[in-house]
C-alpha cells in the first residue's frame, strides 16, 4: 500500500456537477492522481464505497433513510470529511421542499405508485447528520477551488475558508455593477466569492449560488431591493433559490416581509 | 517620534524572502514549539542583525507567510529562534517542520523594545496568555547582561494553571539574584502554588523601584490596558511603560494596511509602543 | 517653466496627439463605454473616444445617456481610473521554487516596463495618485511593482466640466480643475481642447502639437467652465472632522449605518486612495513551485481584522468606522492630509446607497 493520502468521492442527491470539478481539472487531474490514491469515485471509475480513506468528499444532500445510514458509515470510514457544493453543504435547491407545509404529500401528488418512493420530508445538509471538517461552497464548485483545497490538505494545513463577497471579485476584474447601473437585485453583496463573478461578468445579477458570505447583511440588502421597487414576494424569491436553508437567507424567507416593509416605509415617511 | 525602527536591510525588494534552514525543533508544549533557524546564504547570514522585540516573516512553502517575533539573543551565533504557538493555518504547518527543512525568512521588521534606554534601570515585565514570545527575548537579553540592568520582576498571568509552559524556566529565573518571578492564574488547580487572580494584584509585591523602572508588557489588550494603568498608579512614568501590540500583518513593510491601529502601522511603527503613543486607542472597540 | 502657455488643439487634430504618443512608444489608456459605465481601457486611435455621453450619479445609482454633443469628456467619472493601472488588483510578487534536494529558491517576476499614457485623468484622481505615491513610493519601504509602473506613466488630465451630483472635490480642495501632477492638461471646449503642459515630457509634446494660441474667448470659456463645475451639491463639512470622528465612536448614527451597510467593500475598491491588499499563495499540486500573490483587500473583509484566534473588527459597525475614520482622520497623521479627494465613487457604487458625505455631516453635524 502506498503512503499517498487515500481519497473517496461520494455522491448523494445531486446533479453530479460538483464531481465534474475534479474531472475538468485537466492537467491537474494527472498531477492529483500522482499525489493521492483515488479509492472510490464512481463517476470516474474506481468503486470501493466502504473503504477506509483519509479524505472523503461528499456531493449531494441527504434525502432518504438509506442516505442517513450511508453518511454515518462514510463518516466512520474517513479521517477528514469535506462537503462539496450547495447540496451537501446547505441542502441545495432541493431543500426548497423544506419550505413547503405539505412536502409529505408530494409523492402521492406526483407519482402513480408513491409507495416506491423512499424520501424524507426534508432535504438535509450533510452537517445535519454528521460532523463536517470543511465545507466547499458553490453550485457547482469549480476546479480552482478543488486544487487549492487539496493543496492545503497535502501540506497538512487547514484549507482557506474564502468568505469574502462577490463584489470584491467584480471590482478586481472591473466588472460593471449590475445593481448600480441597471437596478438589478444582485445578491453579490451577501454572497461568497470563488466563482470568479461569473454571472456579473455576463451582465447578469448574482443569484447567490456560492452561499452566504461572512457577515451577510441580508436584511439590509432586502430593504435595498424594496427601494429598487421589488415586491416582498419578489424579494423573498431572490433569497430562496439555491441556499434557501441557510440561516442568513432564512432571515428574509421566514419573515412576514409585506408587513415589515410596510412598517419600515411608514417609519421612513414619518421620519421625513 | 524619537525611537525609529532600524533601517531596513534589504530595500530593493522588500517582499522577497531569504532561504533559511531549520537547525533545531523544540516542542515546548503540545501546541507551542521553537524553531531555530539559520540563513543558508553566508553573506545574508553575516549581514543579518536584529533587536529584541523585532519580528520576521516566516514563509512555509506553498502555504504562506506569518509574522513571528524573534526570541533568541542578538549576539547568538547567527541562529535565529522563534517560539510559535500553532493556532493558525501557517503556524500549524510550521509545527510539522524537521531539522534540515527549508523555509523562507524576511526581516527583521518593526521597532523593538527600548533596551538601550533602560540600561541601568529596573525592569518589570508583565505578560499574559500563552507563551508570550516577544518578552522572552527581553528576559533572555537582560539575564545575559545581568549587571547592566537593575532589579527585574517578571509577572506572568495565565487563564488556567495548565496553560503555564516553561515552568522550570520560571523556577530557575526566580533563583537568580535581583530577579523575581510572580505568577497569577485566573483558575488555579488544587496544587497551584502561585497567586489566584489577576496580574495587577501582584504589582505591589514587585521588587523594582517604580521611580527608576521601565515596564514591558505583552498579552491580550485588556490585560495590557489594566496593567499599564496599574503600573502608572504604582509610580512608573507613563512614557516608560511599553506595550507590544498585535494585528494582522501580511506585508510587514507598511503597505498592506491590515495592521493599522489608528494612525499607526504596527508592523513599521511598532510592534512596541510606549503607553502615551497609544493610550488614546487602547481598549477602544474596533480600532 | 511649464504651464505658462495655453494652446488650442482643434478637435480634428486630436489624432496628432495619439500619433506623437505612439511614436514615443506609449500605449494609450482612455475612457470607453462598456456595460453602462465608463472604463479606462487601451485604445489605438482618437476616433475610439466616446462622444456625447453624460453620467447621472446618485447614491447607489449610475446611468449613462448619449446626446448629440461632440464632447468626449462631458461626464464626471466611472468606477475606476488610474488606480488599477498602477496598483494592480492582483499580481504575483514573487515565486518560490523547490529544488529536488529540498532547497528553496525565491525569484521576483520581471518588473513591468510598459509605457502608458492615460488620457482623461480627473483632478480628484491626480490628488489620489499623489496619496498612492506617498504610500507605495515615498515611504520607508518602496514598492518595486508600483514604482516600475509609475515610471512608465504619462498623464494627460482633462479638467472636469460636468461633475456628478455625488461629487464634492471642491470641498476637499482637489478640483474641479487640475493644478499640478500632470504632463499635459486639457480643457475640453466645443471645438477642441485648451492645452497646457506640466512637465518636461509634457513640454516636448506641447511643442510638437499643431496648436494655435488660445483666444481671449476660449480662456474666458475655460474660466466659466471651472466656475460652473465648482457649483457642487455635496460638501464635506468645513470643521475639524479629523478630531470629531474618532471622538464620536458612540454616536447613534453609526448603528444606523451598520443596519444598511452590507460590508461588501465596494466603497474601498472604487476609492482611488485605498491601498489595502492581502497576500496569498498558489502552489502547484506537486509543490514544486508556488506563486506568492497579492490582491486588493478591504477593511470590510473578515480577513482584514483577523488575528490568530481573535477578530479586531467583528461587527459591520466596527468596519464602517475603520473605513471612515481612517479615510478622514488617520490619513492626516499618516500622509499629511485627508484620504478623501471628493470623487464620490464610494457613494455612487454603494449597493446600499449609503451617502458618505451625508453620514459625515450627520455624525459631525452639531459642530457645523
Amino acid at each position: 500500500m502506498s503512503d499517498k493520502p487515500r481519497i473517496a468521492v461520494h455522491k448523494f442527491s445531486s446533479c453530479d456537477g460538483c464531481q465534474l470539478a475534479f474531472l475538468n481539472m485537466g492537467e491537474d487531474l494527472i498531477n492529483l492522481a500522482e499525489q493521492v490514491e483515488i479509492i472510490h469515485f464512481a463517476e470516474a471509475g474506481p468503486v470501493a464505497e466502504d473503504a477506509l480513506v483519509d479524505i472523503a468528499f461528499i456531493e449531494g444532500s441527504v434525502v432518504t433513510a438509506h442516505d442517513q445510514q450511508r453518511i454515518k458509515q462514510i463518516r466512520n470510514n474517513s479521517q477528514y470529511l469535506i462537503t462539496i457544493g450547495a447540496c451537501a453543504t446547505s441542502g441545495g435547491i432541493q431543500a426548497l421542499k423544506n419550505l413547503a407545509a405539505d412536502a409529505a404529500d408530494w409523492p402521492a401528488q406526483i407519482y402513480g405508485q408513491p409507495q416506491y418512493i423512499d424520501s424524507l420530508d426534508q432535504s438535509g445538509a450533510v452537517s445535519d447528520y454528521v460532523k463536517v471538517d470543511f465545507e466547499l461552497w458553490g453550485c457547482p464548485i469549480n476546479s480552482a477551488q478543488v486544487v487549492e483545497l487539496v493543496n492545503s490538505l497535502l501540506r497538512g494545513v487547514s484549507p482557506i475558508d474564502h468568505q469574502d463577497k462577490v463584489c470584491l471579485t467584480c471590482k478586481q476584474e472591473q466588472i460593471v455593477c449590475t445593481l448600480i447601473t441597471q437596478g438589478k437585485p444582485c445578491l453579490g453583496p451577501v454572497t461568497r466569492n470563488g466563482c470568479g463573478a461569473l454571472c456579473p461578468s455576463f451582465g447578469r445579477d448574482c443569484f447567490g449560488c456560492y452561499g452566504p458570505a461572512e457577515n451577510s447583511n441580508t436584511i439590509g440588502l432586502a430593504n435595498r431591493f424594496a427601494g429598487l421597487g421589488l415586491l416582498p414576494d419578489e424579494i423573498q424569491r431572490r433569497f430562496k433559490l439555491v441556499h434557501a436553508s441557510a440561516s442568513e437567507n432564512q432571515r428574509i424567507i421566514a419573515r412576514d416581509l409585506t408587513q415589515d416593509l410596510a412598517q419600515d416605509l411608514a417609519q421612513e415617511s414619518s421620519d421625513e | 517620534m524619537t525611537r525609529a525602527a532600524p533601517k531596513p536591510q534589504c530595500d530593493s525588494h522588500p517582499y522577497l524572502p531569504m532561504e533559511a534552514e531549520v537547525v533545531e525543533f523544540t516542542a515546548e508544549s503540545p501546541s507551542i514549539f521553537t524553531l531555530r533557524l539559520k540563513l543558508t546564504d553566508e553573506q545574508q547570514n553575516q549581514l543579518y542583525s536584529f533587536q529584541p522585540g523585532q519580528f520576521n516573516m516566516l514563509y512555509l512553502h506553498g502555504v504562506g507567510e506569518v509574522a513571528i517575533s524573534i526570541v533568541s539573543d542578538p549576539q547568538d551565533e547567527r541562529l535565529i529562534d522563534h517560539t510559535i504557538r500553532a493556532v493558525g493555518r501557517v503556524t500549524k504547518g510550521l509545527q510539522q517542520l524537521k531539522p534540515g527543512d527549508r523555509l523562507g525568512l524576511r526581516g527583521p521588521y518593526g521597532r523593538g523594545w527600548p533596551m538601550q534606554e533602560c540600561k541601568g534601570q529596573d525592569v518589570i515585565i508583565v505578560t499574559g496568555g500563552l507563551g508570550c514570545a516577544p518578552v522572552v527575548a527581553v528576559i533572555n537579553y537582560i539575564l545575559m547582561r545581568r549587571k547592566k540592568f537593575g532589579k527585574l520582576t517578571i509577572i506572568q498571568g495565565v487563564k488556567h494553571s495548565d496553560d503555564l509552559i516553561w515552568r522550570e524556566r520560571y523556577d530557575y529565573w526566580n533563583t537568580l539574584p535581583d530577579t523575581q518571578v510572580l505568577i497569577a492564574a485566573d483558575h488555579g488547580g488544587a496544587v497551584w502554588p502561585f497567586h489566584h487572580g489577576r496580574v495587577t494584584d501582584l504589582f505591589s509585591k514587585s521588587i523594582v523601584d517604580p521611580a527608576n523602572a521601565f515596564a514591558m508588557l505583552c498579552g491580550p489588550e485588556g490585560l495590557m490596558q489594566a496593567a499599564s494603568t496599574g503600573l502608572i498608579d504604582l509610580g512608573l512614568q507613563p512614557e516608560r511603560v511599553y506595550l507590544s501590540m498585535e494585528r494582522n500583518m501580511q506585508c510587514a513593510v507598511g503597505h498592506c494596511g491590515h495592521c493599522q491601529y489608528g494612525k499607526d502601522f504596527i508592523c513599521k511603527d511598532g510592534p512596541v509602543f510606549s503607553y502615551p503613543e497609544i493610550s488614546d486607542r487602547l481598549g477602544v472597540q474596533g480600532v | 517653466m511649464y504651464g505658462s502657455e495655453t494652446g488650442f488643439l482643434a478637435r480634428e487634430s486630436l489624432p496628432e496627439l495619439f500619433s506623437l504618443l505612439h511614436v514615443q512608444g506609449f500605449d494609450i489608456v482612455a475612457p470607453q463605454i462598456q456595460d453602462g459605465s465608463i472604463l479606462y481601457q487601451v485604445i489605438t486611435g482618437a476616433e475610439q473616444l466616446p462622444s456625447g455621453w453624460q453620467d447621472q450619479q446618485q447614491p447607489g445609482s449610475y446611468r449613462l445617456t448619449q446626446t448629440e454633443s461632440p464632447l468626449n469628456f462631458s461626464w464626471a467619472n466611472g468606477p475606476q481610473a488610474l488606480k488599477p493601472w498602477l496598483f494592480a488588483p492582483r499580481e504575483v510578487i514573487w515565486r518560490a521554487e523547490k529544488q529536488p534536494d529540498g532547497r528553496l529558491q525565491f525569484c521576483e517576476p520581471d518588473a513591468p516596463d510598459r509605457k502608458l499614457a492615460v488620457l482623461g485623468v480627473r483632478s480628484c484622481d491626480l490628488a489620489a495618485l499623489k496619496l498612492q505615491d506617498a504610500h507605495f513610493l515615498n515611504n520607508r519601504y518602496h514598492d518595486p511593482y508600483y514604482a516600475a509602473r509609475r515610471k512608465g506613466l504619462l498623464i494627460i488630465a482633462v479638467n472636469c466640466s460636468h461633475p456628478a451630483d455625488t461629487c464634492f472635490c471642491v470641498s476637499t480642495g482637489d478640483g474641479p480643475h487640475a493644478e499640478q501632477g500632470f504632463d499635459l492638461c486639457l480643457t475640453e471646449l466645443e471645438n477642441g481642447f485648451l492645452i497646457s503642459s506640466g512637465s518636461e515630457t509634457g513640454n516636448d509634446l506641447y511643442e510638437k502639437l499643431p496648436l494655435t494660441k488660445a483666444t481671449e474667448k476660449q480662456l474666458h470659456n475655460q474660466l466659466q467652465q471651472k466656475l460652473s463645475a465648482s457649483k457642487q451639491q455635496r460638501a464635506l463639512p468645513q470643521i475639524p472632522v479629523k478630531q470629531l470622528l474618532s471622538e464620536r465612536r458612540d454616536h447613534p448614527r453609526w448603528d444606523d449605518i451598520a443596519e444598511r451597510c452590507l460590508a461588501c467593500g465596494n466603497c474601498t475598491q472604487v476609492c482611488p486612495t485605498c491601498f489595502c491588499h492581502k497576500e496569498g499563495d498558489l502552489a502547484s499540486l506537486d509543490a514544486s513551485t508556488s506563486e506568492h500573490l497579492r490582491e486588493w483587500d478591504s477593511c470590510f473583509s473578515e480577513g482584514h481584522g483577523y488575528m490568530a484566534g481573535h477578530q479586531a473588527r467583528p461587527e459591520i459597525k466596527d468596519r464602517y468606522q475603520q473605513w471612515m475614520i481612517h479615510k478622514l482622520s488617520s490619513w492626516h497623521d499618516q500622509y499629511g492630509r485627508s484620504g478623501c479627494t471628493g470623487c464620490g465613487r464610494c457613494t455612487t457604487w454603494c449597493p446600499a446607497a449609503i451617502d458618505f458625505v451625508e453620514e459625515v455631516n450627520l455624525i459631525c453635524g452639531d459642530e457645523s
